[in-house]
């Protein structure tokens, strides 16, 4: 496997609540290696050269056009980088495989397809799949000459995947499991060949099976009519009486739940980096439009409350950039320690992505948030030519829509979010309860003035308040609820956004201090302003949660102490984003597109 | 056929340029990539080495980060690289950057070199010809097409105006490859990963020092033209309004 560019010690996963960094601890964009780039730019030519000019057919649901580019891009290895060596992969780094997301995800439509084809089509088999099924469906996956679908959700259940209705019997010769059920919301059942199907064994063992196309007893529902990504295949997959050799059991009996959960978790980060790649399509678009429409005689791109809307859209693939990329460089961290030629290689790699369960949820719902605020405000920019489909805006704020359904709903993650960091919580795998006691000792013995120097001291502090506000409310809440926290479900929620923020202020103030170690402060006036940007919203995010929390909690004179104490965390001194804005707008409309310099 | 590849790096076609501070090229806080031209003198030699079998070596100059468009290179299927390594080679003229380019491969024989038809960036043209001139080999410039004969080569030269001129080559020869000719594979994931290991020598300017003299030629002095607007109507008869637009266009704008 190959090695991300700097040398990254092993962080546990959540600990960004309690530990500080220093920048070169954390993987950003600017630390991709001359292979990393490469590959960025071949996914970056596959699809503007060969995904773009297929839009229109591809959106017409000319599959045909979907299978060739599929193959094509097996050929260039772009569907491979998750899959050993062994099996016809390329086992590259998930820093190569979030670069090559975020680059081919310039047409939703087909972004889908491709994730459900490499991410849950394929990992189902890398991560569980036994010798021969390896060597049976991988080679043919990673070369798109086969595509792959996975079939957990019903009619009647989605996140509650437990609940799953689909049934399987052992044949009385003890060669088949029979299925039957039917399974919804399946994206690429149109014309996947193979599917990873879940279903419980004589109504009870939830199992998971890996089902041919070819095989008796399966068969495909109609398309649905979707609001957005209509390039990609979404049908009900209808099995009658469906013989499944016992040879394609993926996984034990009874422990499908392992890989329904698991499967989620290894491929979510991969969603933040396509929606982070669909953003910068969105501000390109958003800034030729807005460069050559006059009203009043002037561009509008000249107008404030415009330039603002295209400022915020690059401060959110700033952002979004700093977020995933240093995710997925923890990730590969610790999976350079992983043996590779032991027999629980898989087991092991399983095990390293999920330590970041909590990250990659944020990167999920932060990036599915962040393409749904640019795509609303492209939209707003192209005003009236917006709302027609004759211009791109229209497309793009119905495809970006699911994003925030889709691999787990954001309700769903932002209950893994808080109910991850309890958990290791109170089994002390994070020491997250003697941290918040001592910051009520703190607080409560009044105001303190930790002083930070050096480049961005002043706005490291304020991620140092940002975790103390969040822990402050976190505190505050389970003293409250104890272990009945899980039920208050807009508790966890507003410990999720605190939580979502800090991380997302956190790398952005990382990744800043890093270009300014590398560069200096005169290179990195842009990266500043976008920092300052983001942390002026983040915190003003931060606070109202954490005053929903304390509110909820405390009443009276208690509500009055805690709420004193909350603005003491909460008190910055606020930067101008009106001319942090204008500064970065300037440069984005200067240059036509998203960029840093 | 052993293929010799020169190739440079250039800034980003949509890259936003700005000067250095003393107005003599811009600043390299750019983005940069391969230059066009070189792509396809690239997949032309790829093409022909796997038609004809032999050798792809692809050869660059300048700092640290040209060694980008050799690992493309190698990436796409060349055999191996040579990296003339030093920031000053970004200041030498044509001819200094052809006499290092032929110092670095003395001891090599290639049958065939090939450049882009011209830099993106300065724009010269001039690196393959003067290239040929110091190899004392024959050259011939904007290619379009190649085939292998008993006696060289035969290849078709783009003229103006849509002539085409054909001319028989012996071997060895410099060629300067015309953009578009062929279509330009994309570097596979395979390919990447395995140009990591392909061999890449690295030559330094005290290497070549000997062979390279002062510039002949100098940029004194960049700018960015100023955009300028104005409209004029001119007024009167047709026959007189067309008399007097000619005689503008002529004499005060110098288009025609």
């Amino acid at each position: 496997m190959a090695t991300t560019a700097i040398p990254t010690t092993k962080i546990s996963g959540g600990s960004f609540l309690l530990d500080d960094r220093r920048p070169e601890e954390v993987f950003t964009p600017e630390d991709f290696s001359e292979q990393h780039q490469l590959i960025g730019q071949t996914a970056e030519e596959f699809a503007v050269n060969e995904i773009l000019p297929n839009v229109e057919k591809i959106e017409h649901k000319d599959f045909s056009v979907t299978r060739d580019l599929l193959k094509k891009a097996g050929e260039l290895g772009l569907s491979g980088v998750e899959i050993p060596e062994a099996y016809g992969g390329l086992e590259m780094d998930k820093v190569t495989a979030a670069v090559i997301a975020d680059h081919i995800a310039k047409y939703a439509g087909f972004a889908t397809t491709w994730g459900g084809h490499t991410g849950i089509g394929t990992l189902p088999i890398v991560y569980f799949g036994t010798e021969g099924q390896k060597k049976k469906y991988l080679p043919r996956l990673a070369a798109g000459e086969i595509v792959g679908a996975y079939a957990l959700s019903e009619a009647s259940s989605g996140s509650d995947a437990m609940n799953c209705r689909t049934k399987a019997t052992l044949s009385s010769d003890g060669k088949y499991y029979i299925l039957n059920g039917e399974k919804m919301w399946i994206t690429n059942a149109g014309f996947a060949d193979l599917f990873t199907v879940f279903a419980k064994i004589d109504g009870e063992k939830f199992s998971a099976f890996l089902v041919e196309k070819g095989f008796p007893g399966i068969s495909i529902g109609a398309e649905e009519h979707k609001m957005g990504i209509r390039g990609s295949s979404t049908c009900p997959v209808i099995l009658n009486d469906c013989k499944v050799p016992v040879e394609n059991l993926l996984g034990e009996i009874g422990k499908g739940h392992v890989i329904a959960f698991n499967i989620l978790n290894v491929g979510r980060f991969k969603l933040g980096a396509m929606c982070v790649g669909g953003a910068r399509v969105a501000i390109e678009h958003s800034i030729a439009y807005a460069k050559q429409r006059k009203a009043f005689n002037k561009v509008i791109a000249d107008f404030g409350l415009v330039r603002e809307k295209i400022a915020n859209m690059a401060v959110g693939i700033y952002t979004g950039e700093s977020l995933v990329y240093r995710t997925v460089g923890m990730m590969d961290a610790a999976l350079n320690e992983v043996d590779k030629s032991s027999p629980d290689a898989a087991k092991e790699t399983r095990k390293a992505i999920e330590e970041y369960a909590v990250e990659c949820s944020i990167i999920k719902v932060w990036g599915s948030e962040m393409i749904d605020y640019v795509a609303d405000e492209m939209v707003q920019i192209y005003a009236g030519y917006g709302f027609v489909e004759e211009y791109p805006a229209e497309r793009t704020y119905r495809d970006a829509r699911i994003n925030r359904i889709f691999e787990g709903t954001n309700e769903i993650n932002r209950l893994i979010i808080t109910g991850f960091l309890l958990k290791r919580a109170m089994s002390g795998q994070l020491p997250l309860m003697p941290a918040i006691k001592k910051l009520m000792d703190e607080v409560l013995s009044g105001p303190s003035s930790d002083e930070l120097d050096g480049p961005l001291a002043e706005e490291s502090k304020l991620v140092g308040q940002a975790k103390k506000l969040g822990l402050f409310a976190a505190g505050a809440a389970t003293q409250k609820y104890m272990q009945a926290i899980q039920d208050q479900q807009e508790i966890m929620g507003a410990i999720a956004d605190m939580t979502i923020e800090t991380y997302a202020m956190e790398s952005v103030v990382l990744r800043t201090q890093k270009i300014i170690q590398a560069k200096g402060e005169n290179a990195a006036a842009l990266p500043l302003a976008m920092t300052r940007v983001y942390l002026s919203q983040a915190m003003g995010k931060i606070e109202a949660a954490a005053k929903k929390v304390i509110a909820a909690v405390a009443d009276g004179d208690m509500l009055r102490t805690q709420l004193a104490i909350l603005r003491r965390l909460a008190k910055y001194e606020p930067f101008n984003v009106i001319e942090l804005r204008q500064q970065i707008a300037q440069k984005m409309i200067e240059r036509g597109k998203y960029g840093i310099a | 056929m052993k293929i010799l590849v020169c190739m440079k790096q250039v800034p980003q076609k949509d890259a936003p340029l700005k000067l250095n501070e003393t107005a003599t090229w811009i600043r390299e806080d750019v983005s940069y990539e391969v230059n066009e031209p070189d792509a396809y003198a690239l997949e032309e030699a790829l093409r022909q080495k796997e038609k004809h079998g032999g050798e792809v070596v692809v050869i660059t100059s300048g700092p640290a980060r040209a060694q980008q468009v050799l690992r493309e290179a190698l990436a796409k299927g060349a055999d191996r690289a040579i990296h003339l390594e030093d920031n000053a080679f970004v200041g030498l003229d044509a001819f200094n950057t052809a006499r290092a380019f032929a110092a670095a491969i003395k001891d090599e024989q290639f049958d065939l070199i090939f450049t882009g038809l011209q830099s993106d960036d300065y724009g010269y043209a001039q690196v393959g010809v003067i290239l040929a001139e110091l190899l004392g080999w024959p050259h011939a410039t904007i290619i379009m097409q190649i085939e292998k004969t008993d006696a060289g080569i035969k290849v078709k030269r783009e003229l103006e105006a849509g002539f085409f001129q054909f001319v028989d080559m012996p071997l060895p020869a410099v060629l300067t490859i015309q953009s578009g000719i062929n279509k330009l594979r994309y570097a596979t994931l395979i390919g990447i990963k395995n140009a990591k290991n392909k061999p890449l020598r690295k030559v330094a300017l005290a290497d070549v020092q000997s062979a390279i003299g002062n510039n002949l030629q100098m940029i004194e002095k960049l700018y960015i033209p100023q955009k300028t607007k104005n409209t004029e109507f001119i007024e009167g008869p047709p026959a007189e309004v067309a008399k007097k637009l000619v005689e503008k266009l002529r004499n005060e704008l110098r288009v025609l």
